[in-house]
């Protein structure tokens, strides 16, 4: 039986009208956001299944976008987005689309920063405000964002978690969930720590210097 | 840690505590935070409750799509005209569950309680008992206690999404938890609140949920106010000396079980109920065209 605290009942605090259309989506708009990292240019959203039927009723647009400016589910600015991202000449595009066999409330951003680089991000709400993202920039991995979350890129070789851990061993910071994903053998690889407390700007360093690593990201909550 | 009724009333009579204490306790212990924390954590939910109870009183708040609106002003104004039946208390009471489910459909601040389309209930049942029986916004903090510590064993045993279960998992067990706040807030017992639980989900059961145009909106917000009286009138019944012959804990396996038998339609999908009447059709045409 699962253990629910007593704010998992009475929360989140939220911007309405849904928590899975319209807090979710906040946090997917915010976490991609973090992903992406840097200025953002221009933003494109893929919406699928009820995401793409409803989202406008359900303030999901206004919800995705704050979320890409950085506001919190239960930011009031989240019902004015749209202008603010206007004021700051982000270009916002949304796209129905069917993104395949995935939750009905599922959502692909792809982020273009001012230096011309594009992210993408899929993800879906999968009720009372939770998230899953489910892929970056093309690779498939999962997390929720509930805890601070490293996202490392590697090639896959022996001793790659080892090296990882042991840098985290050394700032104390505990891990919580581990999960790794290749594309194939001594190929892209990657590998998803969600955390207790939030990682260090050092932690990052460290764990970007060491060999066969191609990226490290950190999504502080 | 309880995973049932019977467990919960167990447990708060053998330490002498009520529902909101116990629940209060676990949750300092399970979180790591002081009790003085996760009080003052709630508090913050109560702030947010009481502004979204109260807003809609005093505005005309219209909902995004135009559907809803300003019911909550309506209600509030004729609970002062003095020529109500059911009387300014339960005017009031209603104004307030229509508010919140207004602001949440305007995009405004609410509390998810359980969820957001059934977010009235339990600021509009506390608030308003507690404005008649005189408590302090501290009495309204440890009914949320009870509330939660009521709402963790439906969780826990079946659902609060009306996907899963229809509008009885949301504004029941919103209804249901604050019935036994209620109770707890007028001195009442464990097995009292419980008791008003009981009788709030054999009241509601089979409830289906099928929002016009998917939208929480119609027929959620008037449920909202309809789930707030139950809750009022059951706590009142309950303190009258009235107990259920349905225990808690075998209500909320009926509710589950119930949920878990409705058909796909009737259950936040748009796809029965008032959401395919003829008009609840033209309104969805008329939000997202044909």
């Amino acid at each position: 039986m699962r253990n629910y605290s007593a704010f998992d009942i009475l929360g989140p605090i939220m911007i309405g009208p849904s928590s899975s259309h319209t807090a979710g989506a906040a946090r997917l708009g915010k976490v991609a956001k973090v992903i992406a990292g840097g200025e953002v240019k221009a933003v494109k959203f893929y919406l699928h299944g009820s995401f793409a039927q409803t989202y406008k009723g359900h303030g999901t647009d206004k919800a995705l976008v704050a979320g890409i400016l950085g506001m919190d589910p239960w930011d009031d600015r989240l019902k004015t987005s749209m202008e603010i991202a206007k004021e700051k000449g982000i270009g916002i595009e949304f796209i129905p689309a069917d993104l395949g066999d995935v939750h009905p409330n599922t959502v692909k951003i792809a982020i273009t920063k001012k230096d011309g680089e594009t992210t993408t991000v899929m993800g879906s709400s999968i009720g009372g405000g939770n998230i899953v993202v489910t892929e970056v920039d093309g690779d498939a991995l999962e997390f929720t964002g509930m805890y601070p979350t490293l996202l490392i890129h590697h090639i896959d070789l022996p001793g790659m978690i080892l090296k990882v851990t042991k840098v985290l061993y050394d700032h104390n910071v505990n891990v919580a969930f581990l999960k790794v994903f290749r594309n194939s053998k001594g190929a892209d690889a990657a590998m998803v720590f969600e955390v207790d407390g939030n990682i260090a700007d050092e932690v990052i360093e460290e764990i970007a210097k060491i060999e066969n690593i191609k990226s490290v990201k950190a999504i502080n909550i | 840690m309880v995973n049932f009724g019977y467990e919960l009333v167990k447990v708060c009579e053998e330490k002498n505590m009520s529902i909101w204490e116990y629940t209060l306790e676990d949750e300092a212990k399970e979180s790591g935070l002081s009790k003085e924390a996760v009080f003052e954590k709630m508090r913050q939910n109560l702030k947010v409750m009481q502004e979204a109870a109260e807003y809609g009183m005093k505005n005309e708040v219209i909902s995004v799509s135009g559907l809803i609106g300003g019911d909550g002003y309506k209600l509030s104004r004729y609970a002062e005209s003095g020529n109500t039946l059911t009387g300014k208390m339960m005017m009031k009471a209603m104004a307030r569950a229509l508010s919140c489910s207004e602001v949440n459909a305007s995009m405004g601040r609410i509390v998810a309680a359980p969820t957001a389309g059934s977010c009235g209930i339990m600021p509009a049942t506390i608030i308003t008992a507690g404005e008649e029986l005189g408590k302090s916004d501290d009495d309204l903090v440890k009914a949320l206690f009870t509330a939660s510590g009521v709402g963790i064993i439906i969780a826990k045993n079946a659902t609060m999404a009306g996907a899963e279960g229809g509008c009885q998992a949301e504004c029941g067990s919103a209804a249901a938890m604050a019935a036994a706040a209620v109770v707890e807030m007028m001195g009442g017992t464990p097995d009292q609140a419980l008791n008003a639980a009981a009788i709030v989900f054999k009241n509601i059961l089979g409830l289906v949920c099928d929002p016009v145009a998917g939208l929480v909106e119609i027929p959620c917000a008037k449920r909202n106010a309809s789930g707030t009286v139950s809750a009022l009138t059951t706590a009142d019944m309950v303190m009258g000396g009235v107990m259920s012959k349905i225990p808690f804990d075998e209500t909320v396996e009926a509710m589950y079980k119930i949920g878990k038998g409705m058909p796909c339609a009737l259950r936040e999908t748009a796809q029965g109920g008032v959401a395919i009447t003829e008009t609840g059709l033209k309104m969805q045409e008329k939000v997202f065209g044909k």
